[in-house]
């Protein structure tokens, strides 16, 4: 298991997602995951040899390390990553249910063919609806995670930039102890990189929620505009149900057996598609 | 350790698990696979050649190391996560010899009743492959077996890490005294730290598996108490197959839109 399937899982969430959606994980695999294992493990990588303290005091350049890196960048951007991408599977699993209850309507109402069940496979669902919701959580899971993440980072390392001595005196040291960090200004470099890309990347996710606001705000005044009497209905599941069972038959080519006709207002099955 | 095969098996057993299960084996593979190599083998890479005693006495160190880490937190969590996922290769077997009758019956009953054509025959091995089997009967028994040894092998695994390393939290300073060591001798942890970071990570993600495998059990539970309400009402009322009544409603709900 490796960046690369874990970038094989998330990129399958892409096919529905917005545009913006998809630069996001583009920023991400590229700037983020590639500048991680490529350069900063490298410039990171003799981190705990190379720090090197002004005694022979056994123990006390282990103590003095563990003091001023209590954890790694490396492992702290590493566990950032694998967090924020992970709500992208809320929305993945909730594709793969709309699939699995559309599948189940066409085979109870018999017409479970091969190429309706491979259209199904293939369909790419509108952000709207339950979905909307979903996909807003997802992104909102995902700025919550950035940020406590650039938090958790200010406090451990409260100034981005590595200094180049730190002085320690915890025991075993004997008395203040002058200690040496190893490539304090490339890691300084990749530090910034990281950070200011961590920002690009909250950036992205705060446009792609306006985005969708506003997609649905617009929506929902044209939907208004067209018809001038809207049923709206609750959001109970069978109200849901009925929406699938009508958009299925309204995309059916089969659309000669069951005649979509005009009804009465108070019988209209019409919603604001966001909501 | 080859994960990706693993992760291979496990998926393959994927379609016939409930979607307790499906979130079980995403949280398995992101938060626990996933950081074990990514992160926690880098952070306990130097745990033995940075484990420095206060001494010049050769031998102390191994000794003084072995004593205090008989089994380190890498190789643990390698053998609970293999542990922890072997019980779905019952479900795997079971489903394989399931198939594996139908087939023969299939191509029995075919051989019985004469001449049935190659292509319907071949379209009925083709679902038998493809098939989602639903889990009733003896593989509900199957899988809720697999459930009970996952849970007991996440909590027998836990409960040995606890007891081995007096808690969750890697000290700085352990202080040793076997022999060759002359005295007491003061031995420290390289990035205790960070140790104690990825072992409470490691111990939650556990945990929420563990919550994740009960609720699971809890709903198979469930859904056998209401499948014997529901046949058991059955056989008391002489109504239509709860099949059939479905597809009535779905037909009327059709026949609304006309």
């Amino acid at each position: 298991m490796n960046w690369g399937s874990f970038y094989a899982v998330i990129s399958g969430v892409n096919r529905h997602s917005t545009g913006i959606g998809r630069v996001w994980l583009s920023v991400i695999f590229v700037f983020r995951i590639l500048v991680l294992v490529v350069a900063a493990e490298s410039v990171w990588g003799d981190e705990k040899s190379g720090f090197t303290c002004n005694t022979q005091q056994p123990g006390c350049e282990s103590v003095c390390y563990d003091q001023y890196f209590p954890i790694s960048h490396i492992r702290l951007w590493a566990l950032q990553l694998i967090l924020v991408s992970t709500p992208a599977l809320l929305v993945a699993m909730h594709v793969a249910h709309r699939r699995h209850i559309d599948k189940k309507i066409l085979k109870r109402t018999g017409r479970a063919s091969p190429k309706e069940l491979e259209h199904i496979k293939n369909q790419k669902f509108q952000i709207t609806g339950a979905l909307w919701w979903t996909y807003m959580i997802s992104i909102v899971f995902r700025i919550v995670l950035e940020v406590a993440f650039l938090y958790i980072f200010y406090l451990i390392y409260p100034d981005f930039k590595m200094v180049r001595l730190v002085k320690c005196d915890s025991f075993p040291c004997p008395n203040t102890v002058d200690c040496f960090v190893s490539r304090p200004t490339e890691k300084t470099i990749f530090t910034v990189f990281m950070l200011a890309v961590s920002g690009v990347c909250v950036l992205l996710n705060l446009a792609e929620v306006a985005y969708l606001i506003g997609r649905a705000c617009k929506r929902c005044s044209r939907g208004s505009e067209e018809e001038s009497q809207v049923a709206w209905i609750s959001r109970g599941l069978s109200s849901y149900r009925q929406n699938e069972i009508n958009q299925l038959i309204a995309d059916h080519p089969l659309k000669s057996k069951f005649t979509v006709t005009k009804k009465s207002p108070s019988e209209k099955v019409e919603r604001c598609s966001a909501f | 350790m080859s994960w990706p095969l693993l992760y291979a098996q496990l998926f393959a057993v994927n379609r016939h698990s409930t979607s307790l299960g499906k979130v079980w084996l995403s949280v398995l593979f992101i938060f626990r696979v996933m950081v074990l190599v990514v992160a926690a083998e880098s952070v306990w890479g130097d745990e033995q050649s940075d484990f420095t005693c206060n001494t010049l006495q050769p031998g102390c160190e191994n000794v003084c190391y072995d004593q205090f880490f008989p089994v380190s937190h890498i190789r643990l969590w390698c053998l609970q996560l293999v542990f922890v996922s072997t019980p779905t290769l019952l479900v795997a077997m079971h489903v394989a010899y399931r198939n594996h009758s139908d087939k023969k019956r299939l191509l029995q009953g075919s051989g019985r009743s004469g001449f049935l054509s190659n292509k319907s025959q071949e379209e009925e091995l083709e679902t038998l492959k493809t098939r989602r089997l639903p889990i009733a009967g003896a593989l509900w028994w199957t899988y809720a077996c697999s459930l009970v040894f996952r849970l007991l092998f996440e909590g027998g695994f836990m409960y040995a890490l606890y007891v081995v390393y007096d808690g969750f939290q890697m000290p700085r300073l352990v202080q040793c005294d076997q022999w060759p060591c002359p005295n007491m001798v003061d031995c420290f942890i390289s990035r205790p730290t960070e140790k104690t970071v990825f072992t409470v990570f490691m111990a939650t993600a556990s945990s929420i598996c563990i919550v994740l495998n009960m609720a699971e059990l809890a709903y198979l539970v469930a859904k056998a108490v209401t499948r014997g309400f529901r046949s058991q009402r059955k056989r008391t009322s002489c109504s239509r197959t709860s099949r059939e009544k479905l597809q009535n409603k779905t037909n009327q709900k059709l026949l609304v839109l006309n």
